[in-house]
């Protein structure tokens, strides 16, 4: 079995034409199919998990278009400098290896009856049980003036990739003195503490590099994650370079000109050199295709991540609606443990454990100036319920806060090293 | 602060002084007897030095540790589990040197002291009213907490017997391996990986019992019954 399996993975990387051949479950009959959509926080893990753990006994495959995942989380960092570009690439050689067939293809529809994924190569790949983690989109029309089309004069930099190595390349090119703006999202959205760590990142970077620069932030939010502990550093660290528009002035009334590079805040348009646009977030497309999302987000179970529209279709991350988690590649990599475990039980028989998730998110506000916010979670009926939590607090020692920012690299070298082996 | 000139007979007509304005001989307050500290602190000397003129030696020289932060002579090689639990927030205070002079892995686990610790209360409140001679202005130290006198923070034995289950303790493990790496590799965060079983158990008591001030494990050991603690002792101690 092993040895089959083998060989289809050996010929699956040489062409990737082969794998769109309906053949893909030939090495697997008679086991269970699981298929997983998207190789990031949620996808990756769920399906290293289910492979590792099943020991050959459910055929796992990994539907994921990018041969290198490049993590959002860190990419900030990358933006201040603190990581090159490449430290963020991870592949899926390990996962491969574990058992897992990965097709680099993406995922077009879910046919629910006949139980089938259709792939844009062509062909199809079935399965009993279909897990879906394929992070965000953006709302169509979010900001006025915006759309994908203009991502490279105004870059969202919300993908990591090439859009954060765009955008970093637009903020060391601004004019001494010059503007970097950023339109920041509603809730909910990806990671709420990355649009202000990036603050903090751009502000530590024009530092260095354009002391006499600002930074423009349009914000339709009254408040945001981390608020004083981020107020806080800007003030110690960048003085009179970080102005936050919120609601009250405007910061919900904005459109952008990526032609004239302006942005309008209330009416009023100023002239950027940098515009870091952040629009309205919801799930992954394949989750609206697949019929499970109501409104922006898939709606799910607690205990198992199961979507309420169909009980063999699975939603994590940041596409699914699950109550008190923040969208996080941590909460994402939570939930695919405590998925893994339900579906491995329900198609095999092993022990389903009760359901515990946990989130931290660190954010870096200068060097070494670390700060973090916790909590752990349980299921109930009704939702992922909060059951504890904590946060950094204002005026820490700088020796804290030095090991707060150690402690980000630990579980940063942690989490990659869970997903990808 | 090392170069004072400490004398336990100045410290001691300091603490007369005090003890006389505030009543009460020290013994009646309940932190135990110096006399029989000093004898409890033969123990300690094939490693400590306290007093006038005292240096480090295989641990660090003891003058003033109290309010002194744990891990905290620039001049002594700590080991990096006591450099991390000062940073952490641990100062030396009647209560913490009791949990540390009861069980040193309960605070520190990977402390680089091979000492087993004092299992009789009285012998660590005496230890600690000797070693309070030799602090600034011992009668700043508080000595009426209600640990004074030396509580037992030791695990009740039946905690430690608990055979934990395995396989629930892998599925409980996935939920640390986002921090912790399975293969043992620590780049910020400990391994936590091949460790007695016991040195485990006390560990995450220590958090959960906020004995540990750090607040994302004391968070993580809060929710976790003995069961699951011995659990994950079980499946980490074999984890390779
Ligand atoms: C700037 C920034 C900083 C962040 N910092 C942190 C942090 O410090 N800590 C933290 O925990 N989180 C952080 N996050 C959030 C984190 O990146 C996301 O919450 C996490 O990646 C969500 O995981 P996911 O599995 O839902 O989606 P993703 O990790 O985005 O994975 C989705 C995958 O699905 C694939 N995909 C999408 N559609 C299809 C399809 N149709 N077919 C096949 N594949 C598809 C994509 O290619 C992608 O690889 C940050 C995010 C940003 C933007
Ligand atoms: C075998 C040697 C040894 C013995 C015996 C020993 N210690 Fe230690 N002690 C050490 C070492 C080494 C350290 C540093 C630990 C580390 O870095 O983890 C230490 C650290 C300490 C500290 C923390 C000091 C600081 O600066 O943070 C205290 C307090 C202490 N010991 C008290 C005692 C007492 C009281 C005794 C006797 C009851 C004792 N020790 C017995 C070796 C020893
Ligand atoms: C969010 C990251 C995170 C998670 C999740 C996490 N830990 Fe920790 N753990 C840490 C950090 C950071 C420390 C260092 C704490 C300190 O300084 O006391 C630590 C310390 C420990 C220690 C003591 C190590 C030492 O050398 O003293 C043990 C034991 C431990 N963790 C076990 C666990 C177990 C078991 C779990 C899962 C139930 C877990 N941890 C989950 C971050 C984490």
């Amino acid at each position: 079995m092993k040895l089959n399996r083998r060989a289809f993975l050996g010929t699956a990387s040489a062409t990737a034409v082969s794998l769109a051949a309906p053949m893909v479950f030939a090495a697997g009959h008679g086991k269970s199919h699981v298929v997983v959509v998207g190789g990031g926080a949620g996808g990756a893990t769920a399906a290293r998990y289910i492979a590792q753990d099943s020991q050959g006994e459910i055929n796992v495959t990994l539907i994921e278009p990018s041969r290198a995942y490049y993590t959002c989380f860190f990419s900030n960092l990358y933006l201040g400098g603190f990581r090159d570009i490449s430290s963020l690439a991870h592949s899926y050689g390990t996962i491969a290896s574990g058992g897992v067939n990965v097709v680099h293809d993406w995922a077009v529809g879910v046919d629910r009856d006949a139980k089938t994924v259709a792939l844009a190569g062509g062909g199809s790949v079935p399965y009993d049980k279909l897990i879906l983690s394929p992070g965000i989109d953006f709302v169509d029309g979010a900001v006025e003036g915006w759309d994908l089309s203009a991502q490279n004069a105004m870059p969202h930099a919300y993908k990591a990739g090439s859009q954060t190595e765009l955008l970093r390349a637009q903020v060391l090119a601004m004019p001494q003195g010059g503007t970097f703006a950023m339109v920041a999202p509603p809730n909910p959205f990806r990671c709420p503490p990355g649009p202000y760590e990036r603050v903090s990142m751009v502000a530590h970077l024009l530092k260095e590099t354009n002391p006499t620069a600002k930074i423009l932030i349009a914000d339709p939010k009254e408040t945001f994650s981390k608020q004083g502990l981020f107020e806080e550093g800007w003030n110690k660290h960048y003085a009179g370079m970080v102005e936050r528009v919120g609601p009250d002035f405007g910061g919900a009334n904005v459109s952008v000109d990526p032609d004239a590079m302006t942005i309008s805040i209330d009416g009023e348009v100023t002239k950027v050199d940098v515009c870091n646009v952040i629009p309205a977030m919801k799930a992954g497309r394949i989750a609206e295709l697949a019929g499970v999302t109501d409104g922006n987000w898939a709606p799910v179970s607690a205990a198992d991540m199961s979507s309420k529209a169909d009980a063999d279709i699975y939603v994590l991350g940041d596409s699914s609606a699950q109550g008190d988690m923040p969208k996080s590649g941590f909460s994402a990599n939570s939930q695919a443990k405590v998925c893994a475990n339900a579906v491995r039980g329900a198609l095999t028989g092993s022990t389903i454990f009760p359901a515990k998730f946990s989130n931290t998110c660190w954010s870096l506000i200068n060097t070494n100036d670390g700060v973090k916010v916790g909590a752990t979670y349980e299921a109930t009926d009704e939702k992922i319920a909060k059951v504890d939590g904590f946060v950094s607090s204002t005026g820490e020692t700088d020796a804290m806060r030095q090991a707060t920012y150690e402690e980000s690299v630990g579980w940063y070298a942690g989490i990659t090293s869970d997903m990808f082996g | 602060m090392v170069s004072l000139g400490i004398r336990r007979d100045l410290f001691a007509m300091v603490l007369l002084g005090s003890a006389l304005v505030s009543g009460a001989p020290l013994e009646a307050q309940g932190l135990g007897d110096p006399d029989r500290g000093a004898e409890v602190f033969k123990q300690c000397t094939a490693c400590h030095q306290i007093g006038d003129g005292a240096v480090n030696r295989i641990g660090p020289h003891l003058n003033m540790v109290f309010g002194r932060q744990a891990g905290g002579l620039e001049n002594f090689r700590y080991s990096e589990s006591m450099t991390r639990a000062g940073v952490d927030g641990i100062m030396w205070t009647v209560e913490t040197l009791d949990i540390y002079l009861e069980n040193p892995k309960s605070l520190v686990s990977k402390t680089r002291m091979n000492f087993r610790g004092l299992d009789r209360a009285q012998d660590r409140a005496d230890v600690m009213a000797y070693l309070r001679e030799f602090s600034q202005d011992p009668s700043d130290i508080p000595e009426a907490m209600p640990t004074a006198t030396g509580t037992d923070h030791d695990l009740d034995p039946a905690i430690l017997a608990i055979q934990g289950d395995p396989e629930y303790g892998e599925y409980l493990a996935s939920e640390c391996k986002t921090c912790h790496q399975a293969n043992g590799a620590a780049d910020g965060i400990p391994a936590i990986t091949q460790w007695p079983v016991e040195d485990f158990v006390v560990a995450m008591h220590a958090y959960k019992r906020k004995l540990r001030p750090h607040p994302i494990m004391q968070m993580m050991a809060r929710r976790l019954s003995d069961e699951e603690i011995a659990a994950l002792a079980a499946y980490f101690e074999d984890l390779e």
